[in-house]
C-alpha cells in the first residue's frame, strides 16, 4: 500500500461518490414513486393497468440491468431514441428498481391484516377512508424492511453504470487503475467509498425499521 | 432498406455463437449455484451454532458480500488473486469463485434464518425425546424450514444468473461479450445490430430467469397456504 497514491486520488474519489450519490438519489425517487404506483394499481386491481403492470415488473425482474442499459444507451438511439449516459443510468436504475419497490409495497399492503380491513368496513368507512385511514398506514409501515433493502440494492446496482463510462465510484477506480496500476490502493479506496456510503444507511435503515415496528402493533 | 435488421442473426454462424456465450454464462451460474448452495447450507447450519466468535467471523463474510458491490468484488479478485497472491486463474474461474462465495454468503442466511424460525418447543420437544443433534436436523429442523429455503434459493438462483451479465468486465467471452463481436464486425451492413442484438439478450436473460422465478412465486404460496392450514 503506497499511502500518497490513496491520499492524491481523493479528490477523485469524492467527486465520485458525490455522482454516485445523486444518480442512487434520483434513482431511488423515481423507484419508490413508479413502485408506489405499480402496487396501488395492483392493490386495486384496475383493470388493463393491471396487467401493464405485471408484464412490466417481470420484464424488470428477469432481466439483468447491464443489458436493460445497453439496450437503452447503444440500441434504441438506431431506432431514433437518444439519451445522455447519465439519463440512461437513471431510466436503467427506475427501471429495474420500480419492479423491485413495487413488490416491496405489494407485500406490505398484502400484510394489512383482515380484521383491521374488515373492522374499518364494520365503522361505516368508504373505499377511499378505509385505503387513507387503515390500508396505507399499516401497508407502507409493513414495507419498510423491503424498501430499506432496496435502496441498499440499488445503489449498488448503480455500480453498473461503469460500462456508460458514467464517472461515479467504480468508473472512477477503474479508470485511476487504467491510468496508473496502482490496483491495490484504488480498489482499497472503492471498497472503503461503498462503505462510507452502505455502512451508515444500513444502520440508519435498521433504525428505522424499529422505529416503524410499533405499526404492526395490535396483531 | 435491403434487409431487415433482425436478419443479422442468420449472418454466418452468429445465432450459434450467440447461444455459445449463453452456455459459457449459464455454465458459470450453474457451477456457483452448486458449489455456492452446499458451502452456504453448511455455513448457515454453522451460524446457527452456539460459538459467539464462529457467529461473527460468518457474520462479517456475510455482510462484507453484502455490502461490496459484485463489480467490485469481481474486480478485487481479477486484480489480487494474481498480483498478490500469485495464483494465475482464467477469468471464467475467478467468475465461478467470485459467485461461489457471494452464493454461499446469502444462502447461509437463508438456511439460518429458515431453521431459527422453527418454534423453540419444538427444538425442546424433540430433545425431550431423546433425539441426537444429527436427527434434530433431519427430523425436526429440516423439514419445517425448508418450504422457507426453496423460493427463497430459486429467487437467488435468478440473481446469479442475471448477474453473470457482468462477467463481461472481467472479459469473459460471455453472451454479451460475443453479442457485442457481432455488432461491430457486422456494423457495416447493419447498423441498427445493437438493437436487435441486445434487445435478443435481453430477452434471453427473461426466458431463462422467468420459469425460475414464477416457480419460487408458486412455492412461496403455496408455503403460506400449508403454513395457514
Amino acid at each position: 500500500m503506497d499511502w500518497t497514491v490513496v491520499q492524491n486520488s481523493l479528490p477523485m474519489f469524492e467527486k465520485g461518490l458525490w455522482l454516485t450519490l445523486r444518480l442512487s438519489f434520483f434513482g431511488i425517487i423515481g423507484a419508490g414513486v413508479l413502485g408506489l404506483i405499480c402496487s396501488f394499481i395492483q392493490y386495486f386491481k384496475v383493470p388493463v393497468l393491471r396487467k401493464l403492470v405485471t408484464a412490466y415488473v417481470e420484464l424488470s425482474r428477469n432481466t439483468p440491468l447491464l443489458i436493460q442499459l445497453f439496450f437503452l444507451f447503444y440500441g434504441l438511439p438506431q431506432v431514433g431514441i437518444k439519451f445522455s449516459a447519465e439519463a440512461c443510468g437513471i431510466i436503467g436504475i427506475i427501471f429495474l428498481g420500480g419492479s423491485y419497490m413495487a413488490e416491496g409495497f405489494s407485500g406490505g399492503l398484502a400484510g394489512v391484516s383482515k380484521t383491521q380491513i374488515e373492522s374499518g368496513l364494520a365503522i361505516g368507512l368508504s373505499r377511499f377512508q378505509l385505503a387513507r385511514y387503515v390500508i396505507f398506514p399499516q401497508g407502507l409501515m409493513l414495507s419498510v424492511p423491503a424498501f430499506a433493502a432496496n435502496v441498499i440494492f440499488l445503489i449498488k446496482e448503480t455500480s453498473i453504470f461503469t460500462v456508460l463510462a458514467i464517472p461515479e465510484l467504480t468508473n472512477t477506480a477503474l479508470d485511476l487503475i487504467g491510468m496508473y496500476y496502482n490496483t491495490n490502493e484504488y480498489l482499497f479506496m472503492l471498497v472503503v467509498a461503498y462503505a462510507i456510503i452502505l455502512i451508515p444507511l444500513s444502520i440508519l435503515l435498521t433504525w428505522l425499521e424499529k422505529k416503524v415496528r410499533y405499526g404492526t402493533f395490535g396483531n | 432498406m435491403g434487409h431487415s435488421g433482425i436478419s443479422i442473426f442468420f449472418e454466418g454462424a452468429n445465432f450459434l455463437r450467440l447461444l455459445g456465450g449463453l452456455y459459457v454464462s449459464a455454465k458459470i451460474a450453474f457451477l456457483s449455484i452448486f458449489f455456492g448452495g452446499i458451502l452456504g447450507i453448511v455455513l448457515g447450519v454453522l451460524r446457527t451454532l452456539h460459538n459467539p466468535l464462529l457467529r461473527l467471523l460468518l457474520r462479517l463474510y456475510l455482510e462484507f458480500f453484502r455490502i461490496v458491490p459484485t463489480i467490485v468484488l469481481l474486480f478485487l479478485f481479477y486484480y489480487i488473486l494474481p498480483q498478490s497472491f500469485n495464483i494465475n486463474y482464467k477469468a471464467d474461474t475467478v467468475g465461478t469463485i467470485v459467485f461461489s462465495l457471494w452464493m454461499a454468503a446469502e444462502m447461509s442466511d437463508i438456511v439460518r434464518g429458515a431453521l431459527i424460525s422453527v418454534p423453540m418447543h419444538q427444538v425442546e420437544s424433540g430433545k425431550a425425546i431423546g433425539l441426537s443433534t444429527v436427527q434434530l436436523y433431519r427430523y425436526v429442523l429440516v423439514p419445517q424450514s425448508v418450504h422457507l429455503m426453496i423460493p427463497a434459493t430459486i429467487n437467488l438462483m435468478t440473481r446469479i444468473i442475471k448477474t453473470t451479465s457482468l462477467l463481461l468486465l472481467i472479459s469473459v467471452v460471455d453472451v454479451i461479450n460475443v453479442g457485442q463481436q457481432i455488432i461491430e464486425a457486422n456494423s457495416h451492413r447493419y447498423q441498427d445490430g445493437a438493437f436487435w442484438v441486445y434487445g435478443f439478450i435481453f430477452i434471453l436473460y427473461f426466458i431463462l430467469c422467468y420459469p425460475l422465478s414464477r416457480l419460487a412465486r408458486r412455492l412461496e404460496r403455496r408455503g403460506k397456504a400449508g403454513a395457514n392450514g
